[in-house]
């Protein structure tokens, strides 16, 4: 039963023309049923067809009984054979969700031998899908191209935020049969094992090369990233070009791929101090926090962690040592150390040498004016500065409004040429060091433009040290 | 990428600050008087900066100014906005037409701005009372106007009756090949 109605036939025939797969059209016409994604794909796209041909006023294209009889088999091969892979979600909701995948990922988890009674699927995405569905959705090609006005009224009817998304879609097909590949193991919100599915593409970058010339300020190449063109980038880019200059510069309908997404790689990720305790979640605090560019290296930051309904209450420093291995080994990302049973208060101490402690940071800065070695002097010079910020602008959306003084405890520069150097700061806790060097409109007093008299601004920053002196050192 | 192309040959003249994080609107001719534009900065987090476009005739070479003035009316200044909390209470809900301040110049000229868009007040640049000559040097950072914080609802809205950067730049240069003409014509 496809729990279409009249008004979408018109969408579902232009999506079908412009290579949508059947799953994808039901996502577009905003179908929250997941039994609906759960049919064979081949059923499903005969009768969508079906439906978009047929004439008559119609509520509901499951009552139907099909116009053509065709032998299930006949009409299987046909749809295979013009179908081609869907120029939205690159085949992930093609045969990249078939029953067979779901046994490929059910024995990618079974390799790792977990105990565990539930877990959670996260999946991932080639960037360009979200590129390819906004030329999707945006109205020309769902609606009369000569009249957008009317189409952007309809469109805004219909909701883009309705529409069903892809990994919402590949979850409610895959994890029945995953579930059942696995026998006592069960697809949950919330887990701590988690089994991330990752799609990649090869034309990622030609798909998405046209966003770098018009929001050039979005992609920046990094040495730790293949491409420009990650999802998080792109998405962005997305966010800030607008109708037009889109449907200009990308092509509409999406063109063919010339093939679909590689199969997916799976890894799993066990959440061990969870399992350790036996615990039902957590509550994460941190001895305060960096932005998403900002690495934290030296030693780390420290952390806790409140275990929620744990089974057990303690652990042996042997079983704590054990969990900290468990989880150094299972990412390259992740580094934990003195992993050890702490008191509530000791994590309120934590929290508390937050507006007390020092901070050592590098930044790489930029200045407009090339600046000279009596400038660096000057800037190595400076002691204990008081500087009043404003709420930054980058975080006043979801901050009250305030003056705050902080202390500069040193700077040291190190020029690289006339207009880079590398700037080593030691500041009281809680200085916004981003706005310190650009100076935030002004709104940051004295910031480093005033006192070198010049622009500048902040392309890399690291914490190097977060100096709180806690929790103790364990021995190795 | 261009970020950094811009930034190893050190002249670039715009921050790249506004670049990374903002959007460029405009609003031309505000209430008709000629040239009067403004710019406003949007952040990716919805606020915005409202700030003098480069092509106002406050800075036009030559201008110096002897006032600015928040008072807007015998009743209203907006020098006593203020906003507490994360929920910004308190602060005042400007419309399109709001006058934000009013500028004056040693010629006795006189100018508005104004607020260009909807939303609540966050705060004003009192650092251009005390140095007025930082809204001719710094008009797009630290001579902006004033923070507005948007409904979140109307977030993207606001902007669908200002230009965009390309948008203002085409009627600039129309601006200017017109008054090419005028001056040919005249001669
Ligand atoms: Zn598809």
């Amino acid at each position: 039963m496809l729990p279409l109605k009249e008004k979408d036939k018109a969408i579902v025939g232009k999506l079908l023309a412009s290579g949508c797969c059947a799953r994808c059209v039901l996502r577009f016409c905003c179908i929250g049923v997941p039994d609906a994604y759960r049919h064979g794909r081949r059923e499903t796209l005969r009768q969508l067809r079906a439906f978009a041909e047929e004439n008559h006023d119609c509520q509901n294209v499951g009552q139907l009984e099909p116009a053509r009889k065709r032998s299930r088999l006949e009409s299987e091969e046909a749809a295979d054979e013009d179908e081609g892979v869907c120029v939205v979600c690159l085949g992930v909701l093609q045969h990249l969700s078939d029953a067979s995948q779901a046994v490929q990922i059910a024995d990618a988890v079974k390799k790792e031998k977990y105990e565990v009674d539930t877990l959670v699927l996260s999946i991932s995405l080639p960037a360009q899908v979200c590129v390819r569905e906004r030329s999707c959705w945006l109205p020309p090609c769902h609606f009369d191209q000569r009249s957008p006005r009317l189409a952007r009224a309809k469109c805004g009817a219909l909701g883009r935020r309705d529409v069903v998304q892809v990994k919402e879609a590949f979850k409610w097909i895959v994890q029945g049969p995953l579930a059942r590949e696995l026998g006592a193991v069960a697809v949950a919100a919330k887990s701590p094992l988690e089994v991330s599915v990752c799609f990649a593409h090869p034309e990622t970058d030609a798909d998405c090369h046209f966003l770098a010339s018009t929001c050039p300020d979005c992609f920046k190449v990094s040495k730790n990233k293949q491409s420009a063109f990650t999802r998080m980038a792109v998405a962005k880019a997305l966010e800030k070009i607008p109708d037009d200059k889109f449907l200009e510069r990308s092509p509409r309908p999406p063109s063919r791929p010339s093939s679909g997404c590689a199969p997916p790689e799976v890894r799993c990720v066990h959440a061990s101090v969870l399992a350790a305790f036996g615990a039902r979640g957590f509550n994460f605090s941190s001895s305060g926090r960096e932005d998403v560019d900002v690495r934290t290296l030296g030693n780390g930051r420290p952390f806790a962690l409140e275990l929620l309904n744990p089974r057990k209450s303690q652990l042996s420093p042997e079983s704590m040592k054990n969990v900290q291995q468990v989880i150094n080994a299972s990412s390259e990302k992740v580094r934990v150390r003195d992993l050890q049973m702490v008191g509530r208060d000791a994590a309120s101490r934590m929290k508390e040498g937050e507006e007390e402690k020092t901070k050592s940071y590098r930044a790489l800065v930029w200045t407009q004016k090339s600046i000279r070695e009596d400038d660096v002097a000057f800037v190595n010079r400076i002691e204990d500065l008081r500087v009043d910020q404003k709420t930054p602008l980058r975080v006043l959306h979801r901050r009250a409004l305030a003056v705050r003084q902080r202390l500069v405890h040193s700077m040291s520069a190190d020029l690289l040429d006339e207009h880079h150097f590398r700037l080593g700061l030691r500041t009281q806790a809680g200085t916004y060091i981003k706005e310190f060097v650009h100076g935030d409109f002004g709104r940051t007093k004295p910031n480093l433009c005033q006192l070198l008299d010049t622009h500048a601004d902040i392309l890399e920053l690291d914490v190097e040290s977060v100096d709180v002196d806690w929790p103790p050192a364990l021995p190795d | 990428m261009d970020d950094d192309e811009e930034h190893k040959d050190g002249g670039a003249a715009a921050p790249s600050v506004i670049d990374r994080y903002y959007t460029r609107w405009y609003r031309a001719d505000m209430k008709g008087k000629p040239c009067e534009d403004h710019c406003i900065l949007q952040h990716s987090n919805r606020i915005c900066v409202i700030t003098l476009a480069e092509t106002h005739p406050l800075l036009e070479k030559g201008r110096t100014i002897s006032n600015i003035d928040y008072q807007i009316s015998n009743g209203c200044s907006r020098l006593n906005n203020k906003v507490s909390g994360k929920s910004k209470r308190g602060g005042q809900f400007l419309t399109e037409f709001a006058p934000l301040c009013r500028i004056t110049c040693t010629d006795e000229t006189q100018f508005t701005i104004y607020s260009c868009i909807r939303g609540r007040l966050l705060e004003v640049n009192e650092n251009i009372l005390e140095r007025p000559a930082l809204l001719q040097e710094k008009p797009s950072t630290d001579g902006y106007i004033a923070v507005i914080l948007p409904k979140f609802e109307e977030s993207k809205s606001i902007t669908e009756n200002l230009l965009s950067r390309d948008d203002f730049e085409k009627l600039v240069a129309g601006r200017d090949a017109a008054q090419a003409m005028g001056v040919t014509q005249q001669s």
